[in-house]
């Protein structure tokens, strides 16, 4: 298969929807030059009508898409930091997440949040964030795509979804090449990925995250540990029984998670486990997230305060009484 | 206008007047939950402006909302029912007074946070400039909604953009319980159109003709492609901010100012002239709505309560496994 970089995937498609779906429109800062990369070409080939320059203004024009998505329309919006969601965060979940519960179920609110995600280092504490938990809490279905085959199959997913779907995309991983399929394809959402199966210890990790633990896993085999990776995918809807399934099997677990520690998807899936596959633990649930501080700018502090592989490692070397 | 036409604006307005007095009854016999924001002595900008709209336009609305609901249409047999949170109320029981809506008639929710609705407004105005369709959007808000800042975010993206939009200031002038005179700079709010590119306009909004005659104004500039128009309604709301609070006791206007406004009702200058010109006689109106609010009030009696487990339903478009979350295993 031709491989891709991750941030090409994306891009593929959103060139594939929108040539598709003449309903499909951008809004979002500096989208028209594509400053990131999500939005390469669209501009030249679709023309100024598809894709809009907005103020800065997020509040403003996450709401202007709620009420285009209702009268029919399915827009895209691209943040170009993931904290730009806490300026919106009223239009998000109070409005565009809530309304079509709200109304009884009247019409619906197809529109896609594309969040780039994540320290690229030395960003500080206000452009680091991975703020999907909250999103989460208030019912807003959300993806993290790892691979790049999975961020078109995701990407696309959510883009005909009928409902608002946020995407993150890991900043650090927008540069990594993979295979990924030229004609339509799609991930469905709810559908975890065991990207490496073991038997001792299961791996729950998230985005940039994934490719870390695949790495540790390497290093573990030749300690004789099998370490099982599974990618939920899919944050809202979780595959509960992917990572249930799994933690049967190995009897431990890591969640490997880079937001918020409290309240956070970790802790979500750690009471997931807990509830439901008790009676196979054979050691305590483990969350490796990040410190609940805002991530601190200069190295040595930012790189304490964030889940790290070798951390990974000490976790699963002490699970299996190798500390 | 015609004679109907000039009969109908009448109709509205006491449509409105009666549905909000008997919906404060409602919610002191406790048949009505909780609180609502009566939409009394504002009447003539709510008919003013959606009989000046065309049934494939698009309103959003405020938390005092039921005037607007039911001048774009809205049935008060389904709107009562919603008060009552019943299974026939517009939004199944889900919403009830704050968040009234109707797709179907361009009614895109009142909204219970103070200008959420006005960015959504110009969403759909958006989604009709794209689709070249004609159609237009008006977002209420009021006087307490012109310091939010997701409306002036608006107000400068419709005018930039020339998004099809009349935004509609209802100002009477307390934000609750603030006068505005502690909350704006201006005399005149109208006055902060010109801020972003925009023709600004205040009318008397006691005076529904004004009002209608300059919501058609504005929809004519919005369909020609011309952009936005902020529209200024200076109005006044006899009752509190919400119906509790007559039995609080606060007191931040003074009866002499309630009482002025009160001799410039919309109702009874305008009924009393379509009496003079021999329009129409209010009376016949008045007993018509009557009827029609009596037989709203039976309707919405008569309905069923939703089903316990139905408030797990229509969350999302596309449903998935263990979605939503329920809040026990």
């Amino acid at each position: 298969m031709r491989e891709l970089r991750y941030i090409e995937a994306f891009n593929e498609a959103i060139h594939s929807e929108m040539a598709k779906d003449p309903r499909i429109v951008v809004f979002g800062e500096d989208v028209r030059l594509a400053i990131r990369g999500f939005m390469k070409g669209i501009l030249g080939r679709f023309g100024p009508d598809r894709i809009h320059d907005t103020p800065i203004s997020e509040a403003g024009f996450t709401g202007l898409a709620t009420g285009a998505a209702m009268a029919g329309m399915r827009p895209i919006i691209e943040y170009q930091i993931p904290t730009l969601i806490y300026v919106a965060f009223d239009q998000l979940v109070n409005q565009a997440q809530k309304l079509r519960y709200m109304m009884g179920g009247q019409g619906k609110i197809p529109v896609t949040y594309i969040v780039p995600a994540g320290a690229r280092r030395g960003l500080a504490g206000q452009h680091s964030d991975h703020p999907y938990s909250p999103l989460i809490q208030m019912g807003m279905k959300v993806v993290v795509p790892s691979t790049p085959c999975d961020a078109k199959g995701l990407l696309t997913t959510a883009i005909r979804e009928d409902d608002p779907v946020a995407v993150f995309a890991p900043v650090s991983l927008l540069g990594v090449k993979g295979p990924v399929p030229e004609d339509d394809y799609v991930t469905p959402l709810g559908q975890a990925d065991v990207k490496r199966e073991g038997t001792d210890v299961t791996v729950v990790a998230v985005g940039a995250l994934v490719p870390e633990a695949l790495a540790c896993a390497k290093i573990l085999a030749r300690e004789n540990i099998s370490m099982e990776v599974v990618d939920p995918r899919t944050l809202l809807p979780l595959d509960r029984e992917a990572i249930l399934a799994s933690v049967r099997k190995t009897g431990r677990v890591v969640i490997f998670d880079d937001s918020n520690r409290c309240c956070g998807f970790a802790a979500e899936v750690s009471a997931v486990i807990a509830e439901e596959a008790w009676n196979a633990l054979r050691g305590p649930i483990r969350r490796l997230t990040r410190a609940d501080v805002p991530v601190p700018f200069s190295m040595p502090i930012e790189t304490y305060v964030l889940p790290s592989s070798d951390r990974l490692l000490t976790e699963c070397r002490a699970l299996l009484g190798r500390a | 206008m015609d004679q109907q036409q000039l009969t109908a604006l009448y109709r509205t307005m006491r449509l409105i007047r009666r549905f909000d007095q008997r919906i404060e009854d409602l919610v002191n016999r406790n048949e009505v939950a909780g609180s609502t924001h009566e939409y009394v002595g504002q009447e003539a900008v709510a008919t003013g402006v959606c009989h000046a709209l065309l049934p494939d336009d698009v309103i959003t609305s405020t938390h005092r909302g039921h005037g607007h609901i039911l001048a774009k249409g809205g049935d008060p047999r389904r709107v009562t029912a919603e008060l009552m949170g019943k299974i026939t109320g517009y939004n199944r029981g889900r919403g009830g007074s704050m968040h009234i809506a109707d797709l179907s008639l361009g009614i895109y929710g009142a909204n219970g946070m103070v200008g959420a609705g006005v960015p959504i407004a110009c969403g759909a105005a958006f989604a009709a400039k794209y689709a070249k369709n004609g159609r237009v959007a008006a977002a209420f808000f009021g006087d307490g909604g012109i310091n939010q800042g997701v409306v002036l975010e608006s107000l400068n993206l419709a005018a930039t953009w020339g998004l099809p939009v009349i935004f509609v200031c209802e100002n009477n002038m307390y934000a609750a319980t603030t006068p505005l005179r502690e909350t704006v700079a201006i005399e005149r709010l109208a006055d902060r159109a010109s801020g972003y590119g925009m023709p600004g306009v205040s009318v008397d909004g006691m005076d529904v003709l004004a009002v209608y005659q300059a919501t058609v104004r504005a929809a004519q500039r919005a369909r020609a492609g011309q952009g936005p128009t902020l529209l200024e309604c200076k109005t006044y709301r006899y009752g509190g901010h919400f119906t509790a609070e007559k039995s609080r006791g606060f007191k931040y206007r003074t009866d002499e100012e309630m009482a002025d406004w009160r001799r410039r009702d919309p109702l009874v200058t305008y009924g009393a002239w379509l009496l003079r010109e021999g329009i129409c006689d209010p009376q016949i109106v008045d007993a018509e709505v009557e009827a029609v609010l009596d037989d709203a009030v039976a309707f919405a009696r008569a309905s069923a309560l939703p089903k316990p487990e139905e408030a797990l339903d229509g969350m999302y478009a596309v449903t998935y496994p263990g979605l939503p979350a329920r809040g026990w295993l």
